[in-house]
């Protein structure tokens, strides 16, 4: 199928080098901080090192490309939706009001709230590069090894690995019955009234189910049949040592991470504010 | 001194969920290092008997069993499944169910990880049991860049790299093409060979089985061991047409010629076959039965132009496809996984549209038609069934079509009714499908398009994993459909299929239409054979060994009064 | 089934198989509602049902896993307060409706109300209550902007689950029943 989603290829950069467990932790720990500090100069600077690490990478545009025609729809209605439901958030956060034009009735665009939104977006983009990283640059297989070695059980790390392994199976399935079901005049798109949409939602979301059900029988038989659970934990076939490089990284993670909560948390506010 | 691995005594299985006991009083032994075959068709218990050695039974099915079940010397029940997981390695017959791995390289490591061996000696190990199967090149490889044959030997080599001393293969050749599954009988073989390990086939496919030797052969019917006999003798004994089992088809041949096979004429094998007196019968059967003429050129029914598709730019599913589809006949369409086949009929039905190139229907140009329009002509029917089922009765699962059009509940009643008795189905008009078959549910498909009284009808893999019995009720079905008037296309690597009932076959290799012929004069050429990866059917072989010039012509022959036979 | 501690192996697959299955239907399920920017999220129908079938924890793991997953590669960017709504929709469900007997074949009238109470209090829970304080705790945005966010999600997954996960459920269970004799008729 051609739908686009984000993959990982296999390139020779830095970051690529870079173990999964480290890339897993810097994502977190990096989304973590990004969530925490409304601090503009530390998002600013993290947005930075972002790009920079992107760049590092040498994935290409085009890769990616597609993603960020949604992700600017996103922003611009979530923009739009903030300034309708509170157009005086930011007065409120910051405690002064700088008029810049009155629009209508009870909207006035303010500098305080151009400011908040601003520092909206930011906090979004800031999480971007990383996460566009940690999907394109980790290989998936050794993705549940370091999900086990960061302490999530080797159970659940495997739920994930099976995720990822049969999502391009189930996608095709997916296709191939609502196909089918198209052909004898069975459409959950537009064309249909609302009523008839959710009855052929259902006649082609059975069948789906129903083999994925009987999917999970099969599959949880031939892994049992080849011994999975039977002790406490399990070895893995792709995990990579730890190398200096990784202990670099996580440094300067810990480095970020003390720099943004220290600057963020210096007066005492989560927001940093340029009107006082 | 033979010592037994595998040692049934008395032994009755019922599932949890049946009134009826699946299994009864089986008894039987198979010995260190034997390789066993062990044949029936479905619904015989075969699977079920498999189950009973790799522990499924009766640890992941439930149900009641008395007697007993020795593995390797202990009781089952005394053992779990991890433990039974060292001793019984199974491949089964889904290929997919059991490839769990992102990677070849995983899954082969698979077992090694459960059972906490280090990285280091994984890797060794992997790559060892790797070469045993030939992918070391595709350590790297995702599920999704395989075939059916490529994927078979990744979960033979997770299978071999934990060291189990019974290897069970369920229906190893059920989701293979004709030269893969040929490999695959080699492969075991080898292995078996090699490893001097216990052998156990589970499979209905016989002739294609034999293509190299095994030891023994137990027929399996009604839940009950009717046989076990070594393979010359099972083949001279008249019980595989009493089972329903497909006799190797260069034996029907032979038959058909007045010949006696007996076990010295070595009949298990095409290869090791001695015809002696056989071949003057033979000989005499070819020149008293010529072949009839071939029919003249129906009128065109849909015409495919020059048509080019691809899925990604710059590499083309399809490449300059012209192909005329008559009114009235039955067209097989054959090829390698990959090879176009599937994108084609998606092109016809309109899922995808073509980037170059024109589609006629009845002349008329049918590019810009929905899915939905052109449903009004050309019918799809996806080979899994459960892909296409989607209501609890089988009246309103055949009805859905019609409803979705919006028809009057009358006509509906009548035009469903109308499906079902052609599909053999109105007997059991008010059942769940829930209770039928797998090959009763094929039926309700083909009933739920046929309904929509289509022109042509699309079948993609219509006897898929199906035994010589059901396999024989879908075709002469279809073959009845055919003659009532319905323009029929099937897509199969079936080469019986071919043989048998289409008029014609065309070959796809890589995105390319490479052959468009009668079945008989496709199957004799071996260049076409080898792009499709189908195998030289043993009736070729048969004519070889027997010195006709022309094995086409000889297939057709047999072809032709083959037919006559069975519609007597 | 499997003797080892905690999750059967079954469970494992099904919490795997539920992500995939959950990121492809939030990617090609949504169908239009006729309201603006608000779809009917058919993937809510199937996170119900799979809490229904194996149990709050798989219910919890297939709305993080799956939310995350479908964020991640088809969008670039996990929205995490709504990925944590959709984990706490799969846990109470399955917590609440967990006792129904489905595999048995068993989802009558009772198993139905059952079913639905559930997955309103789930799904109010998750929309009315954590998702808009997620979004205000994390992203401090405006109250009234998250809260009516959460309110129309809320009623559309809701709706969503009364119809689709209900049909979806009783087909299941359907398929679960124990044939009696049927005879063919003439």
């Amino acid at each position: 199928m051609s739908t686009k989603m984000l993959t990982y290829t296999n390139l020779d950069s830095p970051i690529h080098r870079l173990n999964g467990v480290t890339k897993l932790i810097f994502f977190v720990v990096w989304s973590v901080t990004a969530m925490i500090t409304y601090d503009t100069r530390c998002l600013l600077g993290m947005l930075i090192l972002g790009l920079l690490a992107l760049k590092i990478s040498r994935v290409a545009f085009r890769q990616y490309a597609f993603v960020l025609g949604f992700i600017a729809v996103f922003f611009l209605l979530n923009e739009i939706a903030v300034f309708l439901f509170s157009p005086m958030q930011g007065t409120e956060l910051y405690g002064t009001r700088h008029d810049l034009v009155h629009l209508a009735g009870r909207y006035t665009l303010t500098w305080e709230q151009l400011f908040y939104q601003f520092n909206i977006a930011l906090k979004y983009a800031v999480v971007i590069p990383m996460a566009l990283l940690f999907l394109l640059t980790t290989d998936p297989s050794e993705f549940a090894a370091s999900l086990n070695r960061v302490g999530a059980s080797y159970k659940l790390a495997y739920s994930v690995s099976i995720a990822l392994r049969y999502l391009p199976d189930i996608q095709q399935d997916y296709h191939n019955i609502s196909f089918s079901a198209q052909a004898r005049g069975i459409d959950m798109s537009r064309k249909e009234k609302l009523s008839r949409r959710l009855k052929n939602a259902v006649s082609i979301l059975i069948p789906l189910i129903l083999t994925s059900v009987d999917r999970i029988d099969r599959i949880s038989a031939a892994m049992e049949l080849r011994g999975f659970g039977r002790k406490g934990k399990r070895t893995w076939y792709k995990t990579r040592p730890f190398t200096g490089m990784d202990y670099t990284a996580l440094a300067i993670l810990s480095a970020i991470v003390v720099a943004s909560f220290s600057l963020t948390f210096s007066d005492g506010s989560r927001f940093y504010n340029i009107f006082q | 001194m033979r010592r037994p691995v595998i040692e049934f005594r008395d032994f009755s299985f019922r599932y949890k969920a049946q009134s009826e006991p699946t299994l009864h009083h089986i008894t039987f032994s198979v010995y260190e290092g034997e390789k066993v075959l062990i044949v029936g068709p479905s619904g015989s218990g075969k699977s079920t008997l498999a189950h009973c050695i790799n522990g499924l039974i009766p640890f992941f099915h439930e149900g009641e069993m008395t007697g007993s079940v020795m593995v390797g010397g202990r009781e089952l029940l005394d053992l779990s499944m991890a433990e039974l997981s060292d001793l019984v390695g199974t491949v089964l017959q889904d290929p997919d169910g059991q490839f769990v791995g992102l990677t070849v390289g995983e899954d082969i490591a698979f077992k090694l990880e459960n059972d906490m061996v280090p990285r280091a000696e994984m890797v060794s190990r992997v790559e060892i049991a790797a070469a045993a199967t030939g992918i070391s090149e595709l350590l790297e490889a995702s599920p999704h860049e395989l075939s059916g044959g490529q994927k078979q030997k990744t979960t033979l080599a997770g299978v071999l790299v934990g060291d189990a001393g019974i290897l069970l293969f369920d229906e190893p050749l059920a989701n293979l093409d004709p030269e893969s599954g040929r490999t695959t009988v080699e492969l075991i073989d080898r292995i078996h060979r090699e490893t001097a390990k216990t052998v156990i086939i589970i499979e209905h496919r016989l002739e294609e089985m034999l293509h190299r030797d095994v030891d023994r052969i137990l027929v399996v019917r009604d839940g009950r061991i009717a046989a076990d006999l070594p393979a010359p003798e099972l083949l001279c004994s008249g019980l595989l047409a009493e089972t329903g089992l497909r006799e190797p088809l260069y034996l029907t041949a032979l038959k058909y010629a007045g010949c006696e096979i007996a076990p010295d004429m070595n009949p298990q094998q095409i290869g090791q076959l001695r015809l002696d007196a056989c071949a003057e019968k033979l000989a005499a059967w070819y020149r008293a039965n010529p072949a009839p003429s071939e029919s003249g050129l129906a009128p065109p029914l849909l015409e495919l132009r020059d048509v080019s598709f691809s899925y990604v730019t710059d590499r083309p599913a399809l490449s300059g496809i012209s192909l005329i589809i008559g009114q009235g006949e039955m067209v097989c369409i054959a090829g390698r996984n990959g090879a176009g086949k599937s994108t084609v009929s998606k092109l016809i039905c309109g899922f995808y549209r073509p980037s170059a190139g024109t589609l006629l229907m009845n002349g008329r140009d049918i590019r810009a038609d929905t899915i939905k329009e052109r449903a009004q002509r050309i019918g799809y029917v996806m080979q899994n069934p459960n892909h296409m089922i989607s209501k609890a009765l089988l009246y309103d699962e055949v009805a859905l079509g019609l409803r979705a059009r919006g028809l009057p509940e009358a006509e509906i009643r009548e035009r469903v009714h109308e499906a079902l008795k052609v599909c053999g189905l109105y007997s059991f008009r008010s059942w769940p499908i829930s209770a039928l078959s797998y090959g009763q549910k094929k039926r309700v498909t083909i009933a739920s398009i046929l309904v929509l009284r289509p022109e042509l009808m699309i079948l993609d893999e219509p006897t898929a994993g199906q035994d010589f019995r059901h396999y024989n009720e879908m075709m002469e079905f279809l073959n009845e459909l055919n003659r009532q008037g319905m323009t029929i296309v099937i897509i199969t690597h079936d080469m019986y299929l071919m043989m048998e009932y289409a008029q014609r076959t065309i070959v796809f290799a890589d995105g390319l239409k490479i052959s468009d012929d009668t079945p008989s004069r496709v199957l004799s050429n071996l260049d076409l054979l080898k792009a499709a990866n189908l195998k030289k059917t043993s009736l070729h072989e048969l004519a070889d060994k027997a010195g006709f010039q022309e094995p086409d012509e000889f297939i057709s022959r047999f072809i032709a009064y083959d037919r006559r036979v069975r519609n007597r | 089934m499997a003797k080892s501690k905690g999750l059967s192996v079954k469970t494992i697959v099904a919490i795997g198989i539920g992500s995939a299955l959950f990121a492809i239907l939030g990617r090609f399920g949504s169908i239009p509602s006729g309201i603006p920017n608000t779809n009917i999220e058919t993937t809510y129908a199937l996170l119900a049902l799979f809490a229904l079938l194996y149990g709050p924890y798989a219910g919890l793991l297939i709305g993080l896993i799956g939310h995350t997953l479908k964020d991640a590669i088809f969008y670039g960017q996990p929205w995490f307060s709504w990925v944590i709504a959709s984990g706490i929709v799969g846990l109470v469900l399955g917590i609440i409706a967990g006792k129904i007997r489905i595999h048995d074949g068993e989802f009558g009238s009772r198993g139905i109300i059952r079913f639905n109470v559930a997955q309103v209090v789930a799904n109010a829970l998750a929309w009315f209550v954590v998702a808009p304080v997620l979004d205000i705790l994390i992203y401090a945005e405006p109250a009234n902007k998250v809260f009516t966010q959460g309110l129309v999600a809320g009623i559309a997954n809701i709706v969503t689950v009364a119809v689709i996960g209900t049909l979806l459920a009783a087909a299941y269970s359907k398929t679960r029943t124990k044939q009696g004799s049927l005879t063919r008729e003439a």
